[in-house]
């Protein structure tokens, strides 16, 4: 591990600790929060429920598809846009302005439409994070050099072939940042709108716990969330940062 | 070194009108005829259409009127097997080490993968490239950089060679330095070559003909032979013919670089 990671991993360990002596000391009063290690107790004990591990797999499966779905679907419409310079001409302040909008504001007409239940839980997920990916592929086939276009002309290669060998690598680091953000966004927006919603998911049983007074299932579950999100982000992370480095000078 | 290899016949090329730009006529009509395994270089001012010229000749773009045929045959727009290009812009692709990069075309074309070795490892020696295989082009300085997409052209064993101010972005001694490589590489590969640039000097020493381009539309004014042997390298920089060309390729182009500034101050 560098330097700067043990840096890092010593930041985040004084902070947990800071905490826990906050919280053990009474600084910060139990109904407030609880110690971390107190939080750590309870996810170890809410993981063993049969129940709860059906709400954490059930929000998982929203996100991976509402991750898949918009990853995907931005990624093919990001595309499309970039193929009629009109049609983005006129979607261009949407796109710039998508995430201004509070969302949640239309969610008595999403459940209107779709629902209680995954299917509008999904579908926040997938406005959330498709965008950014739509973004991300714009960015991505805008900066492709012209004279790699060349290049693909003068060793012959069909349209889908210069897709796949030349466009596709060559925008990857964007694509890659649309990817992690899609990531985030399509938990924040699958965990969001099950608070409000659904009657299961993980975000339902933090909004339950809350509104019960139930501190420990309502930090352990948090703690759930921070730890898979940070994992994941994490994974994608060292990754995007792998491919950064291999383009950039050394 | 008779034989014509590859030709332009009375070849315009004309960019249609876009936006607020009108027609552009950025070239011809030219007529230009490449003997078989010679180094031929085109020179002009900014803007005369000498890169429009390569890219017709590469099969990249289509005349507006006129033809030009490679080895018999009429291109019309299409890239002809048997051709490589390197531009001036940096075309390596940064996702693949330098072994890769060379190796791209080769993979496309469905080649052996003993063979890819060999010839792969024959064009990192050839260009100096061999310590930087496994390198990726950030890695490297800009005139590597440049050797990879030589050598990634190179490997495909193309009978024309067209270069488009391959070292226009290299310092003046790198250049140089760059033209032994390059003479090398044409007495190695027998290829005809045909080379695009702005340095005086680079067509003096580099070329068996020089062709000297007047402002847009560029046409040929004058195609000068240089009367160096095929053995010749940057030393030749100190022979007295040598100035005697650079004074006579200056002379030629000066007023047509003068009227291709005018041109621009004027837009």
């Amino acid at each position: 591990m560098s330097r700067v990671a043990w840096l890092r991993l010593a930041v985040i360990l004084g902070l947990i600790g800071l905490l826990e002596a906050l919280c053990r000391l009474g600084v910060i009063n139990r109904f407030t929060m609880i110690p971390p290690s107190d939080m750590a107790e309870a996810l170890i004990k809410l993981l063993q429920q049969a129940k709860m591990r059906a709400h954490i797999g059930e929000t998982l499966r929203n996100v991976a598809i509402a991750f898949v779905l918009s990853v995907s679907g931005g990624f093919v419409a990001g595309v499309v846009i970039r193929a009629f310079p009109r049609f983005r001409l006129a979607l261009d302040p949407l796109l710039a302005t998508w995430y201004a909008v509070p969302f949640f504001m239309f969610y008595p007409l999403l459940i209107v439409i779709f629902g209680l239940g995954d299917l509008p839980v999904i579908m926040v997920g997938v406005a959330f994070a498709a965008v950014a990916m739509i973004i991300a592929t714009l960015n991505g086939l805008d900066r492709i050099p012209p004279v790699l276009r060349k290049v693909a002309r003068l060793h012959r290669l069909s349209a889908p072939r210069r897709a796949l060998l030349i466009d596709l690598p060559c925008a990857a680091p964007y694509l890659l940042t649309g990817v992690k953000l899609g990531l985030a966004y399509s938990f924040i927006g699958v965990i969001a709108s099950e608070f409000i919603m659904s009657g299961s998911g993980l975000g339902h049983e933090i909004a339950f716990a809350y509104n019960n007074f139930d501190n420990r299932t309502m930090y352990g579950l948090m703690l759930f969330v921070i730890v898979v999100v940070t994992a994941a982000n994490m994974a994608l992370h060292v990754y995007e940062q792998r491919q950064i480095r291999k383009r950039s000078r050394g | 070194m008779t034989e014509s290899h590859a030709e332009l016949k009375g070849v315009t090329r004309i960019y249609p009108a876009s936006g607020s730009q009108g027609e552009v006529h950025a070239l011809g009509p030219v007529d230009l005829a490449l003997r078989r395994g010679e180094f031929f270089t085109v020179v002009g001012p900014s803007g005369c259409g000498k890169s429009t010229l390569l890219d017709v000749l590469a099969g990249l773009a289509r005349p507006s009127a006129g033809m030009a045929t490679f080895e018999g045959r009429d291109l019309n727009g299409q890239v002809p097997d048997g051709v490589g290009a390197v531009f001036q812009e940096d075309s390596s692709f940064p996702w693949l080490n330098v072994a890769d990069n060379i190796a791209f075309g080769l993979r496309r074309a469905g080649t052996e993968a003993a063979e890819i070795a060999r010839r792969v490892d024959y064009a990192l020696g050839f260009m100096g490239l061999a310590d930087f295989a496994r390198a990726f082009p950030a890695q490297l300085s800009g005139g590597m950089r440049q050797r990879v997409c030589i050598a990634r052209t190179l490997v495909l064993q193309p009978r024309l060679i067209l270069l488009d101010e391959p070292f226009g972005a290299l310092d003046a001694q790198t250049r140089l330095l760059m033209g032994d490589e390059l003479l090398r590489l044409w007495r190695e590969t027998k290829a005809t070559i045909l080379l695009i640039t702005h340095a005086l000097d680079e067509a003096a020493m580099l070329s068996d003909r020089v062709g000297a381009m007047s402002a847009r539309p560029g046409r040929f004014i004058e195609t000068l032979a240089t009367g160096w042997t095929a053995d010749r390298d940057s030393r030749i920089v100190s022979d007295t013919r040598f100035g005697e060309i650079t004074a006579r390729l200056w002379s030629l182009l000066r007023d047509e670089s003068l009227r291709a500034i005018g041109r621009e101050t004027k837009r």
